[in-house]
C-alpha cells in the first residue's frame, strides 16, 4: 500500500463521511491541511471571519440536514475562539466534528507558540474529544469521531491534530465497521415498557404530549404526529422541539415554560398523564419543580439515560430512540385487539374542549398601537410571507422568544436557536450554514440589535459565498430581555442594557456589499419584507420596534408555571 | 449514604480527568479514588467512594456510563464485597518505645518496611476502620508522616455483579 500524507488521509476521511462543506479559518498549525483542501474539488471550504462563526455555521448545517457538520480551526486562539460554538452545540445535542490544529507532537506541553490544551478545555463541553497521539491512529480517530458525533444522543466531537501528524506519511486502510468496546448506544425500546406506557395512555383522560428536540434529532416528527392525531392528544413543544409538530394544528398548544402559552402551561399543570418525548425537564420548562405537573403520571422517552429521572421522578422510563419508541407505540395501538383507537380518541374529547376554551380565552397576543412597529407583528408578517416554511435562525433575547411564539413552524429542522446555552451571536452564522446546506429554502435570522453585533462580521462571509440570508433585526436599542427583567424585578433600573449607540445597520450592510432596508412604521413592514425576499443578496432589515415591548406570558424564574404574568 | 463504585475504563491518556472532571463539574463528591491497570493492560479499574442519596448515585452511575471511555460501572455496595486500604506510617521509635511499636504492628499484622535510628516506616493493610484504629493507637507515640492509598474493593464470589447500563 502506498503512503499518503496525514492531510490527504483527513480529506479522504471527510469524503468517506459524505462531507461536502466545511467551515473554517486557517493558521500555521493547519496550513498543510488547507493546502490539501485546495486540491480537493469535492469539498467546499467556507472561510468565515471568526472561528466562533465556523462552529455555529457547521451547527446550523447539521440542524437542517441531520448530517454531521464540520469545522476546521487552527491551534491556540483559533481553537479557543471556537469554544462557545462547541458548548452551544453540546447543550443542544448537535452532531458536529471540530478539527483543530495542534503544535507538533514533540512540542506539546512546552508552552509552544499558539499551543493550548484544547482537549482539556473542551472536555466538559464535547460529547467526546481526541488528541491524535500518533499517525497510526489518525484514520481510526477520524472515523470514530464521526461515529460518536452522529450516533446515540448526538453531540460535538473534537479532534486535535498535531502538525507533524498532518504532515507525516501514513498507510490509509479501508473502512471497516466501527466497534467500540465502551460505546454502544441503545436505540431499541423495551417492549414491556412500551406496553406499560400505552396502557397508561388508555387510563388517562387528560394526557399531554410534551416534546423536545429529541424528536427532531431522531427524525420522529411523522411518528409523533401520527400518535397525537390517532389518539387526539394535545401537544406542547419545548423551544428545541418547535417544528416537531405542525404549529397550526388544532392539537398544537405551542411552547410551554417560562414564555410558553397560557394553554400549554395550564394543560401541563392539570394533566393526568405527561408523555415526554425527547425533552429533558429543563428549568426554563418546568418552572418551580415541586409544582410542575403534580397531578400527572409521567412517561419519559429519551435516548440518554441520564436525562431520565434527573429532575423529575418518572413512572415509565423508556430509554430509546424517540422515533423507534413512537413507532412502537403507534403499532401497539394499531394492533391491540382489546383497544379501539376511536374509543381512545373519544376519551379525550372533554379535555380537548377545555384546551380549546383556554386557547380562546388567552391566545398569544399583543397590543397594536397605531404606526408603532410591534415585534410580534414583524414575526407574524415573516411567517405569512414565507408560508411558515422558511428556515428561521435566531439570536438570543426577546426576539428569540417572539420568533418561537409567533412563527408557526409546520416542519422540523426549520428552527435554529441556541436553546441550552442561549448564545447571542449564534443565529447569523447558523443561518449561513443552513442556507449553504439548503439553497432552495428561504433562510432568515431573526435578530436583536445587541446579538447581531456579536457576529456581524459574517456579513463578509455571506457576501463571499453569495449566501442570500435575510437578517431581520427587531431593533429596540436595548438588550431587551435583560431590560425586561430589570423592568419587572429591579424597579426599572436599566443598568448597562441601553444600546442606543449602535451603527447605522443599513449603511453597515451596504458597506459589506449587502442590502440594507429599514422600517420605522408599521405600514412599511410588509413592503420591506417583500423586498428583502425578492432580492438575491444578503439583506439586513432594520425594524425599529416599540422599545419597551415585553415578552408575555412570563413565568418569573423560580415561580410555578401557573403563575404567569399575562399581557 | 456512602457508595463504592468500581469503574472499568479504557486505559488511555486523559481518561482519569474525564472522570474527575465529571465529579467536579456536576458537584458530585469524591471521598477517595484509586486507579490502576487491570489484567487487560488496555483497561484500568477505578474505585471511587462517593456520597449521596439514591437519586444522586443513580445520576453518578449514569453519567459515568455516558463517558465514551467508560466500559462498565458497578455499584459494589449492591452485593457482598471485600474492601481494603493500605497505609504507610512513619512513627517515632525511640529506645523506650520500640518494643511497644513492634507489638502494636504485630497485633495489626503490619510490617516494618524501613528503619532509621529513631523511626520505623510501617505498612498496614485492612478495612478503613482497621487503618483508623492503628493510626489512633500510634498517634500518642508520635506519627511523623502518613500516606494512605484510598480504598479498593472487590465483589465476593464470582465476578458477576451487574453492570449499570
Ligand atoms: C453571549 C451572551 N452574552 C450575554 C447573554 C445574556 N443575554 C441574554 S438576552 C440578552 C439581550 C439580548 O439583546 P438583543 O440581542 O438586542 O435582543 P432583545 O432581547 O433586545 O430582543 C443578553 C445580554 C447571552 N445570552 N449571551
Ligand atoms: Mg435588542
Amino acid at each position: 500500500m502506498s503512503q499518503i500524507s496525514g492531510a490527504q488521509a483527513i480529506v479522504k476521511c471527510l469524503l468517506e463521511e459524505n462531507v461536502d462543506t466545511i467551515f473554517g479559518y486557517p493558521g500555521g498549525a493547519v496550513i498543510d491541511l488547507y493546502d490539501e483542501l485546495s486540491n480537493c474539488p469535492d469539498l467546499t471550504h467556507v472561510l468565515v471571519r471568526h472561528e466562533q462563526a465556523a462552529v455555529h455555521a457547521a451547527d446550523g448545517y447539521a440542524r437542517v440536514t441531520g448530517e454531521v457538520g464540520v469545522a476546521l480551526l487552527t491551534s491556540g486562539p483559533g481553537a479557543t475562539n471556537g469554544v462557545t460554538g462547541i458548548a452551544t452545540a453540546y447543550m443542544d445535542s448537535i452532531p458536529i466534528v471540530i478539527l483543530t490544529g495542534q503544535v507538533p507532537t514533540p512540542l506539546i506541553g512546552n508552552d509552544a507558540f499558539q499551543e493550548v490544551d484544547i482537549v482539556g478545555i473542551t472536555r466538559p463541553c464535547t460529547k467526546h474529544n481526541y488528541l491524535v497521539n500518533s499517525k497510526e491512529e489518525l484514520v481510526e480517530v477520524m472515523r470514530e469521531a464521526f461515529h460518536v458525533a452522529r450516533t446515540g444522543r448526538p453531540g460535538p466531537v473534537l479532534v486535535d491534530l498535531p502538525k507533524d501528524i498532518i504532515k507525516d506519511g501514513i498507510e490509509f486502510e479501508d473502512r471497516k465497521p466501527i466497534r467500540m468496546q465502551s460505546y454502544q448506544p441503545n436505540y431499541e425500546p423495551h417492549m414491556g415498557q412500551v406496553e406499560k406506557a400505552c396502557r397508561l395512555i388508555t387510563e388517562a383522560r387528560k394526557p399531554v404530549l410534551y416534546v423536545g428536540g429529541g424528536v427532531i434529532l431522531s427524525d420522529g416528527a411523522t411518528e409523533l404526529t401520527e400518535l397525537a392525531t390517532k389518539l387526539n392528544i394535545p401537544v406542547t413543544m419545548t423551544l428545541m422541539g418547535l417544528g416537531a409538530f405542525p404549529g397550526h394544528h388544532e392539537l398544537s398548544m405551542g411552547m410551554l415554560g417560562m414564555h410558553g402559552t397560557y394553554t400549554a402551561n395550564m394543560a401541563v399543570a392539570e394533566s393526568d398523564l405527561l408523555i415526554s418525548v425527547g425533552a429533558r425537564f429543563d428549568d426554563r420548562v418546568t418552572g418551580k419543580l415541586d409544582t410542575f405537573a403534580t397531578n400527572a403520571k409521567i412517561i419519559h422517552i429519551d435516548i440518554d439515560p441520564t436525562s431520565i429521572s434527573k429532575n423529575v421522578k418518572v413512572d415509565v422510563p423508556i430509554v430509546a430512540d424517540c422515533k423507534k419508541a413512537l413507532t412502537a407505540m403507534n403499532s401497539w395501538f394499531n394492533n391491540q385487539q382489546d383497544i379501539s383507537v376511536e374509543a381512545e380518541k373519544a376519551k379525550h374529547q372533554d379535555w380537548f374542549n377545555k384546551i380549546t376554551n383556554w386557547q380562546e380565552l388567552h391566545p398569544l397576543g399583543y397590543q397594536d398601537e397605531g404606526e408603532q412597529i410591534k415585534p410580534q407583528y414583524v414575526v407574524e408578517m415573516l411567517d405569512k410571507l414565507t408560508n411558515g416554511d422558511a428556515i428561521v435562525a435566531t439570536e438570543v433575547g426577546q426576539h428569540q422568544m417572539w420568533a418561537a411564539q409567533f412563527y408557526r413552524f409546520s416542519d422540523p429542522r426549520r428552527f435554529l436557536t441556541s436553546g441550552g446555552l442561549g448564545t447571542m451571536g449564534y443565529g447569523f452564522p447558523a443561518a449561513i450554514g443552513a442556507k449553504l446546506a439548503r439553497p432552495d429554502k428561504i433562510c432568515i435570522d431573526i435578530a436583536g440589535d445587541g446579538s447581531i453585533q456579536m457576529n456581524i462580521q459574517e456579513l463578509a462571509t455571506a457576501r463571499q459565498y453569495n449566501t442570500p440570508v435575510k437578517i431581520a433585526i427587531l431593533n429596540n436599542q436595548f438588550l431587551g430581555m435583560v431590560r425586561q427583567w430589570q423592568e419587572l424585578f429591579y424597579d426599572k433600573r436599566y443598568a448597562s442594557t441601553v444600546m442606543d449607540i449602535a451603527p447605522d445597520f443599513v449603511k453597515l450592510a451596504q458597506a459589506y456589499g449587502a442590502v440594507g432596508l429599514r422600517a420605522t412604521k408599521k405600514s412599511e413592514v410588509e413592503d420591506v419584507i417583500k423586498e428583502a425576499l425578492a432580492v438575491d443578496n444578503t439583506v439586513l432589515m432594520d425594524f425599529k420596534i416599540s422599545r419597551e415591548e415585553g415578552v408575555f406570558p412570563m413565568v418569573p424564574a423560580g415561580k410555578s408555571n401557573t403563575e404567569m404574568l399575562l399581557v | 449514604m456512602k457508595h463504592t463504585l468500581s469503574v472499568l475504563l479504557q486505559n488511555k491518556p486523559g481518561v482519569l480527568s474525564r472522570v474527575t472532571g465529571l465529579f467536579s463539574g456536576r458537584g458530585f463528591n469524591i471521598e477517595s479514588l484509586c486507579v490502576a491497570e487491570t489484567l487487560d493492560p488496555k483497561v484500568s479499574c477505578l474505585t471511587v467512594i462517593t456520597k449521596g442519596d439514591n437519586a444522586i448515585i443513580e445520576q453518578i452511575t449514569k453519567q459515568l456510563h455516558k463517558l465514551i471511555d467508560v466500559i462498565k460501572v458497578v455499584d459494589i455496595d449492591e452485593g457482598e464485597f471485600v474492601e481494603r486500604e493500605m497505609v504507610l506510617i512513619r512513627v517515632n521509635a525511640e529506645e523506650h518505645t520500640r518494643a511497644e511499636v513492634l507489638r502494636i504492628i504485630d497485633i495489626f499484622r503490619g510490617k516494618v518496611v524501613d528503619v532509621s535510628p529513631n523511626s520505623y516506616a510501617i505498612e498496614v493493610t485492612g478495612s478503613s476502620s482497621k487503618i483508623e484504629a492503628i493510626i489512633d493507637i500510634l498517634r500518642p507515640i508520635g506519627i511523623q508522616e502518613i500516606v494512605r492509598t484510598g480504598k479498593i474493593a472487590i465483589a465476593r464470589g464470582r465476578a458477576s455483579k451487574k453492570g449499570v447500563t
